[in-house]
C-alpha cells in the first residue's frame, strides 16, 4: 500500500529550529595521518548533515592535496628538502605518534580495514561528491613551491586567510 | 498502517561516518515523503541518525533492533 498523501507532510519549522549552524570550516593544518582522517570524517558528516562546509588547507595540510604519483615538490632545493623529508600525499601520511617508521600507519590503516572504517582517501572523494569545498592557501603554495598541477583536480581557486576569515564568520570553525 | 519502502540501504559493518554520510547521499535523488530504510550494525549510527535527522528536517519513524542489526525508517523531507 503507497503512503497516502496526507502522511507525508513535514512541517517546515521542525527543521530550522535544529539547526544552529549551517555551515562548517575546517581548516586543515595537520598532514599528520590522525588529524587528516577527522579533517576528512568531519567534512563528510557536515555535508551529510546538510551544512554547507569547506576546508581550507594549509601548512602540512596542503600535502594531503598532492597527487599519489608527484614524489618531489618544490622549485628550489629547500622547497624540494621538504618533500623529501615528508613525502606529499594522502597515501603517504605518517602519524604524529607512535610512526615508529612507517609501522603505526600500515597498522592502522589495517586496523581501519578490519573494522570497517574508511581510510581518509575514501572519504575525500564522499566529500568531494557531497559537495564540499576544497580551498588551498595561495600563500602556502607559495612557501612550499607547490603548483596546481601537483595537486588533485577540483580544488577551488586558492585562497588567502582573509576569505576563510569571512567563510567562518557565520559558520562552525575547526583547526586540525 | 503499512508503507511502501522506496529504497533498502545496507549498511551493516560500516563505521562512522559512513552510515549517515551513505544515507545522505543515498536519499539526494529521492523526493520528499518517500521513505528509506536503513541497516547498520555499528552501536554509534543509533544516536547518529536520531541526530542527523534533527539537523536535516528528515524523519525518524521507526527504530528498531535485532540480533544486532539497527533498522531506520526515515521519511524523507
Amino acid at each position: 500500500m503507497a503512503v497516502k498523501e496526507s502522511q507525508l507532510e513535514v512541517p517546515a519549522h521542525e527543521h530550522e529550529e535544529h539547526v544552529a549552524h549551517k555551515k562548517l570550516v575546517i581548516i586543515a593544518w595537520s598532514g599528520d595521518l590522525d588529524k587528516v582522517w577527522p579533517q576528512m570524517i568531519l567534512a563528510t558528516t557536515g555535508a551529510a548533515m546538510g551544512m554547507q562546509t569547506t576546508i581550507f588547507f594549509t601548512f602540512w595540510g596542503l600535502f594531503s592535496l598532492v597527487k599519489g604519483n608527484v614524489r618531489i615538490t618544490g622549485e628550489n632545493w629547500m622547497q624540494k628538502m621538504v618533500a623529501m623529508m615528508d613525502r606529499p600525499g594522502m597515501e603517504h601520511l605518517k602519524l604524529g605518534k607512535m610512526n615508529f617508521a612507517g609501522a603505526g600507519p600500515v597498522m592502522m590503516k589495517r586496523l581501519a580495514k578490519e573494522h570497517s572504517v574508511a581510510s581518509p582517501g575514501e572519504l575525500l572523494e564522499l566529500a568531494r561528491d557531497l559537495g564540499v569545498r576544497f580551498v588551498p592557501c595561495q600563500m602556502t603554495m607559495d612557501l612550499l613551491g607547490l603548483s596546481r598541477e601537483d595537486m588533485i583536480d577540483g580544488l577551488d581557486e586558492p585562497a588567502g586567510a582573509t576569505t576563510m576569515l569571512l567563510e567562518s564568520q557565520d559558520a562552525v570553525t575547526l583547526f586540525i | 498502517m503499512s508503507a511502501t519502502v522506496a529504497k533498502t540501504l545496507d549498511l551493516q559493518g560500516l563505521n562512522c561516518p559512513l552510515p549517515i554520510v551513505k544515507t545522505a547521499q543515498a536519499i539526494k535523488g529521492l523526493a520528499p515523503g518517500e521513505l528509506v530504510e536503513a541497516l547498520a550494525t555499528d552501536p554509534g549510527a543509533v544516536p547518529d541518525f536520531s541526530a542527523w535527522c534533527r539537523s536535516t528536517g528528515n524523519e525518524l519513524i521507526e527504530q528498531t533492533e535485532e540480533g544486532g542489526v539497527y533498522r531506520f525508517l526515515i521519511r524523507v523531507r
